[in-house]
C-alpha cells in the first residue's frame, strides 16, 4: 500500500490582481465592457494584472511526515495552503488527499463577540468540522486547556485578546484530523502560550499524523518538521529533508540581502561611511549560516568611507529574529580596544570573532554599527540571518522546551 | 518502469478529497451538505441569538415590528385611503399577510448580504458555502413563530376559526422560503463581487411589497392583470395564508402552480449560478 497522504500535481493558481485586491462595482464593469466594444483587446491587456501565485507545483507528502512550508512573503505559501484546504480552487493542476483534513489558517474563525465562551466553542468547533457530540465530549478538556474556566459563560467581547486566542487555539488543538494544516497561527499570543501551541503541534506530529506547517520561524520549522518545501515566486524551489532546505533557504535570503544593500538611504547614521557585504564564516573559515551552540561565529564586513574621519569604531549586535530582542552587544573599542584611526575614503574590510556563542536553537540576525566619539556613522540593522542548532553541550531536548535564549554552563550540588 | 508501478499503487486507493478545477455546471454534493448539517444548525442558531443580544426588549422586537407595521397600515390604508379588506377586520387582514411577508423580506435582506458578512469564514475555512445563505434564510423563521403566537391571540379576539386549509400552511411557507432562496442564491453570490447589491436590496424589498397584497386585497387588482399579478409567488403565499387562517376565498391555485414552477426553475438556476460563482468567492470577497 502506498503511504502517500497528499499528492499535488502541477498545481497552479492564477490571480487577476484587479479583482483579487478589491471588489469592483457594476459600474466599473459596465464602463469597461463599453470601452471594450470599441477596442480590440490585445494580448498585453490580458497579461497585465494577472499573476501566477502558484505555478506547476508538484509534491508528495507521506504518512507521518511533518512538512514545513517556507518561502518569502508572496512566494505562494498561503495560496498553496488555501488550495489544500479547499478554500479556493486551483486554476489548473490536481491534488489528491487521502484522509480527513483540518486546516487552521487562523485561530478563532467565526468567533462572535456577543456569544459566550461556551457558545463560541460549539460554533467554532462546528466551523472546523467537529460534530456536536464530539465537541460535547471534549468540552471540559478544551476549557481546561484554554485556562478560561471562570469566564466560560461571559461574552467573549469582554475577554482580553490573549484569552480569546487561548480559547480559539484550544478548540483547534482538540481536532483529531489525519492531516493538519497550520498557517502561522503561532504569531499570536504570548511566549508561554506559543510554547504550549508548539508542544501540542509536536504531539500531533509525533503521533504519526501528517502535519503541514507554514512559518517564518526557521527554528520552529527545524524543530517540528521532518521535511520542507521551499516555494519561491510561485514555483517549487526545493523539496527535501528539513535541514537541507532550511539551510539553502537561509543562504538564499542572505544573497538577496547582499544584493539589496545598495539601498542605503534609510539607514541611521551620518552616512560618512556605509557597511556592505557582511558575511559569516565558521571558525575554520568556511562560509556558514548555521552554527552549533558554543561555536565561534566569524563576521566579515566591508566598510566604505566616503569622507576622511578622524576615527571609527564598530559594534555588533545579535538579535533574536522573531522577537527582535537584542541579546549580544559587542563593542570593538570598549571590549577589545580596537578602532581605526584616520581612515581615508575608500573600502576597508574588517573581521570580528564572536567567541563561544551560546544561544538556543532559533533564528538570529546580526546588526553592525560604525561610530565615532560623538555620533553614529552607519547603522546596518539586521543585515543577515543565521541559525543556531543544538550541540552536545546539554542533553535537554531543546526542540521542545524553549525557555530562555542564552545557554550557560551550570554546576549543581547538594549542600551538606 | 518503477514510476509505472508507483502510479498503479496509488490508483488503487480512492482519495478522500480531490482538488482540481471544477468544470461541470451542475455538481451538488448532497452527501457533503448532509455531513455539514450541524454547521447549518449552529449558524442558524447563532444568527437567532446574536440578533437579540444586548437589546433591552430582546425577542419582543419580533412582535413589535409586525404590530407597528399593522397599526400604520390600518391608519394609512384603512382610515385614510379606505382600502377594502374583503369583509375581514383590517388589522388581522394585514397582520396575517405581514407574517409571511416579513419572513420573506427578512430572509432576502439578511441572506443577500450573508456571504460578505461572513467573509472571514469564507477566506479561512472550507465548508459548503451554500450553508451561509441557507442559514440566514432559516433564522427569520424564529421571528415568524413568535409573531404567530400573537396572530393566534388576535384570531381568538376577533372570533375567527381557522379552516382545514391550515394544514396547507407549511406549503405556503415553504414556497415563500423557496422564493427567498432562489433570489438570494443570485444576490448573495452577486454581492460578493458587486457590493451594489447591498444598496439595491431595500428597494427590491419595498417594490416587491407593493407588488404583493400585503396592505390591500387582490380584489383591487384589475381583472385583466390578475393572472400576471398572480405569477408573483408571494401573491399566492399571502392569499394562501388568508385563506387558511381567516377562511377567505381560496387563492388562484392554477396561477400558484405556474409561479411554483417558475420559482423552482429560478431556484435551480440560482443554485447553479451560486456554485459557479462559489469557486472564486475566497479570491474576490
Amino acid at each position: 500500500m502506498s503511504d502517500i497522504v497528499i499528492r499535488g500535481e502541477q498545481l497552479s493558481k492564477l490571480y487577476k490582481i484587479g479583482v483579487a485586491q478589491d471588489y469592483t462595482t457594476l459600474r466599473d464593469q459596465m464602463s469597461q465592457a463599453w470601452r471594450g466594444m470599441f477596442r480590440r483587446s490585445t494580448a498585453e491587456d490580458q497579461e497585465k494584472g494577472e499573476f501566477w501565485a502558484l505555478k506547476d507545483v508538484s509534491f508528495e507528502i507521506k504518512y507521518g511526515q511533518a512538512m514545513g512550508l517556507i518561502g518569502r512573503n508572496g512566494a505562494g505559501k498561503s495560496t498553496l495552503l488555501k488550495l489544500l484546504s479547499r478554500i479556493t480552487e486551483p486554476t489548473s493542476g490536481h491534488a489528491a488527499i487521502y484522509g480527513r483534513v483540518a486546516s487552521l489558517l487562523e485561530v478563532g474563525t467565526g468567533f462572535h463577540g456577543e456569544l459566550t465562551g461556551r457558545e463560541n466553542i460549539y460554533l467554532n468547533g462546528a466551523i472546523l468540522g467537529m460534530t456536536r457530540a464530539e465537541i460535547t465530549r471534549k468540552f471540559d478538556e478544551i476549557v481546561a486547556f484554554s485556562g478560561v474556566e471562570e469566564f466560560i459563560e461571559t461574552p467573549i467581547k469582554r475577554y482580553s485578546s490573549g484569552m480569546k486566542v487561548r480559547l480559539a487555539f484550544s478548540v483547534a488543538a482538540h481536532l483529531e484530523p489525519e492531516i493538519l494544516i497550520i498557517d502561522e497561527v503561532l504569531a499570536v499570543g504570548d511566549v508561554i502560550f506559543q510554547q504550549k501551541c508548539l508542544g501540542k503541534m509536536e504531539e500531533v506530529a509525533h503521533a504519526g499524523r501528517t502535519v503541514i506547517f507554514v512559518s517564518h520561524n526557521m527554528g520552529a520549522i527545524r524543530n517540528l518538521c521532518t521535511d520542507a518545501l521551499w516555494l519561491k515566486d510561485g514555483h517549487l524551489e526545493m523539496s527535501s529533508e528539513v535541514g537541507l532546505v532550511v539551510d539553502a533557504y537561509i543562504k538564499s535570503i542572505d544573497l538577496v540581502r547582499t544584493q539589496h544593500d545598495t539601498d542605503m538611504d534609510k539607514r541611521v547614521g551620518t552616512g560618512e561611511a556605509r557597511t556592505k557585504q557582511v558575511q559569516l564564516f565558521s571558525s575554520d573559515n568556511e562560509p556558514c549560516y548555521t552554527f552549533a551552540m558554543g561555536d565561534d561565529v566569524v563576521v566579515e564586513f566591508e566598510v566604505e568611507f566616503f569622507k576622511a574621519v578622524p576615527f571609527a569604531a564598530f559594534s555588533l549586535d545579535i538579535r533574536q529574529k522573531n522577537t527582535g530582542i537584542n541579546i549580544v552587544h559587542n563593542s570593538s573599542l570598549e571590549d577589545d580596544n580596537y578602532q581605526i584611526v584616520n581612515p581615508k575614503p575608500g573600502k576597508y574590510r574588517f573581521r570580528s570573532q564572536v567567541k563561544n556563542l551560546l544561544l538556543y536553537p532559533d533564528l538570529y540576525t546580526i546588526s553592525i554599527c560604525t561610530w565615532n566619539r560623538t555620533s553614529i556613522i552607519d547603522f546596518y540593522e539586521d543585515t543577515l540571518d543565521f541559525s543556531m542548532v543544538q550541540s552536545g553541550l546539554t542533553n535537554r531536548d531543546l526542540s521542545n522546551h524553549k525557555r530562555g535564549i542564552v545557554y550557560t554552563h551550570s554546576k549543581w550540588s547538594e549542600l551538606s | 518502469m518503477s514510476a509505472t508501478t508507483v502510479t498503479l499503487e496509488i490508483d488503487e486507493r480512492k482519495p478522500t478529497v480531490e482538488i482540481k478545477p471544477r468544470t461541470g455546471w451542475f455538481d451538488f454534493d448532497l452527501k457533503e451538505l448532509w455531513q455539514y448539517r450541524e454547521l447549518l444548525y449552529f449558524l442558524t442558531w447563532k444568527d437567532v441569538i446574536i440578533r437579540y443580544k444586548q437589546t433591552a426588549i430582546g425577542a419582543a422586537w419580533a412582535v413589535l415590528q409586525p404590530l407597528m407595521t399593522m397599526l400604520i397600515f390600518t391608519m394609512v390604508f384603512r382610515k385614510f385611503a379606505g382600502v377594502p379588506s374583503d369583509g375581514l377586520p383590517y388589522p388581522i387582514f394585514a397582520f396575517t399577510a405581514l407574517l409571511p411577508w416579513q419572513f420573506f423580506a427578512q430572509a432576502i435582506s439578511r441572506s443577500s448580504i450573508s456571504l460578505v458578512g461572513n467573509r472571514d469564514m469564507i477566506s479561512k475555512v472550507y465548508f459548503p458555502r451554500l450553508i451561509i445563505p441557507v442559514s440566514s434564510t432559516l433564522s427569520p423563521i424564529i421571528d415568524f413563530c413568535i409573531a404567530f403566537v400573537i396572530l393566534i391571540g388576535m384570531m381568538v379576539w376577533y372570533g375567527l376559526a381557522p379552516t382545514w386549509g391550515i394544514l396547507a400552511l407549511p406549503i405556503f411557507l415553504l414556497l415563500a422560503m423557496q422564493t427567498a432562496l432562489a433570489i438570494c442564491f443570485f444576490l448573495a453570490a452577486l454581492n460578493v463581487k458587486y457590493r451594489d447589491v447591498g444598496h439595491a436590496i431595500p428597494f427590491l424589498v419595498q417594490f416587491w411589497m407593493y407588488a404583493s397584497p400585503v396592505a390591500y386585497s387582490v380584489s383591487l387588482v384589475p381583472e385583466p392583470w390578475r393572472f400576471w399579478y398572480s405569477l408573483n409567488p408571494m401573491v399566492g403565499v399571502i392569499e394562501g395564508f388568508r385563506w387558511a387562517l381567516l377562511g377567505k376565498a381560496s387563492p388562484d391555485f392554477s396561477a400558484m402552480a405556474v409561479s411554483a414552477v417558475v420559482v423552482s426553475v429560478l431556484f435551480f438556476a440560482g443554485l447553479i449560478y451560486f456554485r459557479r460563482m462559489e469557486r472564486t468567492f475566497a479570491d474576490v470577497i
